[in-house]
């Protein structure tokens, strides 16, 4: 009998595993909490840390692409899609699956992981 | 298919979406007084044509569609397709790439039993004990995000082979997370094991005999509760598995007795976390040196794969069980046809022997017991309600017509 308890009571008077980000409570206003961060008036607590092989947000750089259509042909949700016009690749960040095909296929390496995670979003564009 | 009905029975519905439930399924069932005396279930809630969508990609996209068949053992599905494909193309994926595939899928087995083990707690109204859990489950998910670079979706196969290799300085960390494991499984263990609060809610309850767990199919942890000895680890032996000398794990290991009860699907996954971190502690020691794929560049790979024609099956042991993927390649570039059959598909006839004569304030622990997940079994929906509906003889007899088409196809 009470084998559960005693870790509970245990778990009492530890100190709460979970990580407050970006601040301790839901502000009434996230306009008004982003202007007193940038006055320095309150802090954000920081997000833990990623591993070094985290894969977030693409980062593409334009000038390096050659325009070959390599991650176009493996992107299995059809994010990359590319441009005719411009011979460049369109990112769309809605469709992408971040499985990271496209930087392992992109021959001149124009195609990266940042480690940005923030993504989530009420608008698509 | 009408439930019998008797004199003073009522039927009652449970889903397609109620709160017992995790994922939408329809169980109607005939009760008498309390008794559950008639059992029926309706799938194909969340049908999403994910076979339809895989014959307009090609195989290495197919790989990440297969992958997000299912949120939890993701890996388990995209190790069957690629093996699928391997198959076909009698590819063989070097020995480093088979220890890392291993590593990949034990992880994935501990965090997937561990998250069941919350699940089970958390129906059986046990809510402390479901967030204790899932707090141990944290620590395996650190660990394939520091490997793999993701929580969940680890994105870690490619057709033969792997595409992130397990440098020496990660290995530090993987044997940190088997320690860690070793070091709860006896508190866990206890508290699930003894509790007697626990144990009188799963003791006897849901009971699948040996006999009904052959006679539906059941796979996995199901099947292994009721004391048949299936493991695909163990009957195929297939990527590394050869050298770990994996033994299906029987509930009679740890009490000396097979009930084929809820109590028994608990402990069954209970030791496998256990025996998971002994096959990923192996794994990491004795890790071949060498390439980890048998074609590094995706374009390569493509232009390989283009060509082939042929069938091919992969069979992997998921931590539900058995998965099979078939897939068929005509030399196009997208597959003809591809069929997954994930483990949930087996264990669902044991809930009609399971829930016969329980009681209905046992029905979402006998049913979340199985493990399931209906997202990974929906692979048809049928619009309209007339279809005919086969019984096994039937079908057993089509599968002998069509035998003897292909025969007569081969000039026999």
């Amino acid at each position: 009998m009470f084998t559960m308890q005693k870790e509970l009571f245990r778990q009492l008077f530890k100190r709460a595993f979970t990580n407050q980000f970006p601040v301790k409570h839901a502000p009434k206003s996230v306009a008004k909490l982003l202007e007193d961060v940038g006055k320095g008036k309150k802090k954000i607590n920081p997000p833990v840390p990623v591993p070094d092989d985290f894969r977030g947000k693409l980062a593409y750089d334009k000038d390096k692409c050659i325009g070959c259509q390599m991650c176009t042909r493996v992107c299995p949700s059809k994010a990359l899609v590319f441009d005719t016009k411009t011979r460049k690749v369109k990112y769309y960040l809605s469709r992408c699956t971040f499985c990271g095909e496209c930087v392992s296929i992109c021959p001149v390496k124009c195609l990266s992981f940042t480690k940005e995670f923030l993504l989530a979003d009420y608008r698509k564009d | 298919m009408t439930l019998e009905k008797k004199e003073n029975s009522y039927s009652i519905c449970v889903g397609p979406v109620h709160p017992a439930l995790k994922e939408p399924v329809k169980l109607n069932m005939e009760i008498d007084g309390e008794k559950v005396i008639g059992v029926d279930f309706e799938l194909s809630q969340v049908h999403r044509g994910i076979e339809w969508a895989a014959t307009r990609r090609n195989p290495l996209q197919v790989l990440f569609l297969a992958e997000r068949i299912c949120g939890i053992c993701n890996m388990c599905h995209m190790l069957s397709f690629s093996r699928a494909i391997e198959t076909i193309g009698d590819i063989h994926a070097p020995p480093r790439a088979e220890y890392i595939r291993v590593i990949g899928a034990e992880l994935e087995r501990i965090h997937s039993h561990i998250l069941w083990a919350g699940v089970a707690a958390h129906e059986l109204g046990f809510d402390s004990l479901m967030h204790y859990t899932w707090k141990l489950r944290e620590n395996v998910l650190d660990t394939i995000e520091y490997i793999t670079g993701n929580r969940i979706t680890k994105g870690l196969i490619t057709i033969g082979g792997v595409r992130h290799d397990i440098p020496e300085k990660k290995i530090p960390r993987i044997l940190e997370s088997v320690n860690f494991y070793y070091s709860h499984f006896d508190k866990m263990a206890k508290v699930f094991l003894n509790d007697p609060v626990i144990k009188s809610r799963t003791r006897d309850v849901g009971i699948l005999s040996r006999r009904d767990a052959l006679t539906t199919c059941a796979v996995g942890p199901t099947a292994r509760a009721s004391g048949v000895k299936k493991d695909v680890r163990k009957d195929e032996a297939y990527a590394a598995y050869q050298d770990f000398d994996v033994e299906p794990i029987l509930p009679d290991a740890y009490t000396g007795e097979i009930h084929g009860d809820v109590y028994d699907r608990v402990l069954v996954r209970l030791l496998e976390v256990k025996q998971s971190a002994e096959i990923i502690e192996k794994a990491v020691k004795s890790m071949p040196k060498g390439p980890i794929a048998w074609e590094e560049k995706p374009a390569v790979i493509l232009a390989k794969l283009k060509p082939l024609v042929g069938e091919g099956i992969g069979r992997h042991e998921a931590p539900r069980g058995e998965v099979i993927h078939y897939v068929k390649l005509v030399g196009e570039e997208s597959p003809y046809s591809w069929k997954v059959r994930a483990p949930t598909y087996n264990n669902m006839m044991p809930w009609v022997p399971m829930l016969m004569g329980e009681q209905i304030a046992d029905i979402p622990i006998i049913a979340a017991s199985i493990d399931p997940c209906m997202s990974c079994t929906n692979r048809a929906v049928s619009a309209d309600k007339t279809t005919t509906m086969y019984t096994m003889d039937q079908l057993r007899r089509l599968s002998f017509l069509k035998t003897r088409e292909l025969k007569r196809g081969l000039g026999k």
